[in-house]
């Protein structure tokens, strides 16, 4: 006698009809607070808000002067100020349009050099070593030398911003299409596809969701530049030797938060400051979340290999 | 009926591939002849080289000798005339719909001109495949049975010389395996295709295969070429098919057999 015999006896189950299971027992919805509560926004926002009053208590109970820390509420009114006399407008305006014009041109390089490195293995071996070499310099250090070379102004400016896009966006753009499989490759060949259509169809698309980490860097990157770089510039300026000052319009928010702590306006420097957190949040979380979720969310290949 | 010329030509053909330390030989002189409509197997142990040989006929590789013909022309680089299904998943352009994707290869390989045009032959094979629910979705939402059925569906779309399949069904559940190899028959006998199609599945080789190809391993040498097309999945559970499989068996474990032989002796 096996051991399996003492098995033997055990009855055998075929249920002709399965019993219905009543709704309520399968979904049943959650309170209202609770759903509200597992929103991130909620949640985000409830944290700000109490941050905002431990400020605003903290300084109110304290006699800081205002000069040396203004108070939550103060903050937002000189915020509300700027943006009421438009300077607040105009500097971001300022600053942005001197970053696309920069992300822009940094783009372009970038796709040259990553033809060239794609089509040419000598090419792969050069950009990936100059980046690799150049990416951990922060752009700013170039600043200097670019004001030799360009002198002071908006060129010194884009030189500066885009050796924070250009390394950045090749190396991850690298990165990716050395990551792409080997056939999906084999497949885009196989339909006919090669040189820059190989590349734009194929290799492209396939390296996107390690390229967006790239530009999502290069963007941050380059915002932290031109903000640094504009303080250097504003450090500059005496009797309007920096065009932002003479023309009074053209400078931007890293100017105008410069020129607010010259005037003694503590609010309005940090008024300056939120309006840079403000862009920065909406540039990451909205922008560049969007164009991920449109792409590579849709796509299904958020597992980025960098 | 005589037998014509043939479609494809493998005549003595040697092919090679690099590791980083050395170079090593994948198959030595082999040839076959493929006629147009056969359900043609290449089958064989793991490194046999049967993958190596389907992508050279494919124009990824260059024989280092012999040489391959396609209707009389020989094969120098890859094209839309032989299309490829691989057994990777990943064959699929994950940023097209399954409709896109057929649209894609058809305008890139220059099978259809205008946008319409390929729309029409897409639909057309999705519907071959049973996938007209899921024309619009994405290649991440679909099981691999299906990413497999749109692949094939893509390959027969290009309406090439000839089909290069590469073990498509090696990373699919037995069940779904199963599956894909009846539907596969179903779609030859209303296509009548021509198909080569590589698989380390004895059974496999012969449910699907007019004639099949055993490939000894290291390097990969022609062993036996054999006739199957009398059996299909519908007389898998017969007898006769049995007996055909113990015969391919014996045929392609006969490697390993004389090699232990060796080692005993």
């Amino acid at each position: 006698m096996t051991s399996h015999d003492r098995f033997l006896g055990r009855e055998e189950r075929h249920l002709t009809v399965i019993p219905p299971v009543d709704d309520a027992a399968v979904t049943r919805d959650r309170a209202l607070i609770d759903r509200l509560w597992n929103i991130d926004i909620t949640r985000k926002v409830t944290i700000l808000l109490a941050l905002g009053l431990i400020w605003e208590l903290g300084v109110l109970s304290s006699n800081v002067s205002d000069q040396v820390m203004p108070t939550a509420s103060a903050t937002l009114a000189a915020f509300g100020e700027g943006l009421a006399s438009g300077a607040i407008q105009t500097a971001a305006w300022n600053s942005i349009k001197t970053l696309l014009s920069g992300y822009g041109i940094g783009l372009a390089v970038s796709s040259v050099f990553v033809s060239i490195a794609v089509a040419w293995r000598f090419g792969t071996d050069m950009l990936t070593t100059l980046s690799a070499m150049l990416n951990p310099l922060p752009a700013i250090a170039l600043l200097p030398l670019a004001m030799i070379w360009f002198g002071l102004g908006k060129g010194a400016i884009i030189f500066t911003l885009l050796h924070s896009i250009v390394w950045p966006v090749s190396l991850y753009a690298m990165t990716g299409i050395r990551g792409i499989s080997p056939t999906l490759k084999m497949m885009g060949r196989n339909y006919g596809l090669r040189g820059p259509r190989f590349i734009l169809l194929i290799l492209l698309p396939a390296a996107f969701p390690t390229i967006i980490s790239g530009l999502r860097i290069a963007w941050a990157f380059a915002w932290r530049t031109l903000m640094a770089a504009e303080l250097v510039f504003g450090g500059q300026v005496s009797g309007g030797g920096f065009a932002g000052a003479e023309a009074g319009n053209s400078g931007g928010l890293g100017w105008y938060i410069f020129r607010s702590q010259m005037e003694n306006q503590t609010a309005s420097v940090f008024a300056g400051l939120l309006a840079i957190i403000v862009i920065g949040i909406f540039v990451e979380n909205v922008l560049l979340r969007g164009v991920e979720r449109l792409t590579v969310e849709r796509w299904g290949m958020t597992r980025s290999g960098s | 009926m005589s037998l014509s010329s043939p479609l494809l030509k493998v005549d003595g053909v040697t092919l090679q591939y690099k590791t980083p330390e050395r170079v090593v030989t994948a198959t030595y002189k082999v040839d076959f002849e493929i006629h147009d409509g056969e359900r043609y197997i290449i089958l064989g142990p793991s490194g046999c080289g049967k993958s190596t040989l389907l992508k050279a006929v494919a124009g990824f590789l260059e024989p280092v000798g012999g040489e391959m013909t396609l209707n009389g022309k020989t094969i120098r680089k890859p094209g839309p005339d032989r299309v490829m299904v691989f057994q990777e998943f990943d064959q699929l352009l994950p940023w097209h719909t399954v409709r896109g994707n057929i649209m894609f290869a058809l305008r890139q390989g220059g099978r259809a001109g205008t946008k319409a045009e390929a729309r029409e032959i897409a639909d057309e094979f999705i519907a071959k495949v049973k996938l007209e629910r899921f024309a619009d979705s994405y290649p991440h939402t679909l099981s691999g049975g299906m990413k497999q059925r749109v692949a094939i569906a893509r390959g027969m779309a290009m309406r090439p010389q000839i089909l290069l399949m590469d073990e498509p069904f090696a990373s699919l559940d037995a069940l779904t395996r199963r599956q894909m190899q009846e539907e596969l028959y179903d779609l030859w006998e209303a296509n009548r295709m021509t198909l080569l199609f590589v698989t380390h599945s004895i059974e496999e080789a012969i449910i699907l295969g007019s004639r099949i190809l055993i490939l000894s391993s290291h390097p990969g040498q022609v062993r036996a070429e054999l006739n199957a097309h009398q059996f299909s999945h519908r007389n898998a559970d017969t007898p006769e098919f049995a007996a055909f499989k113990e015969r391919v068996h014996a045929l392609v474990t006969a490697d390993t057999q004389t090699q232990e032989e060796g080692v005993s002796a």
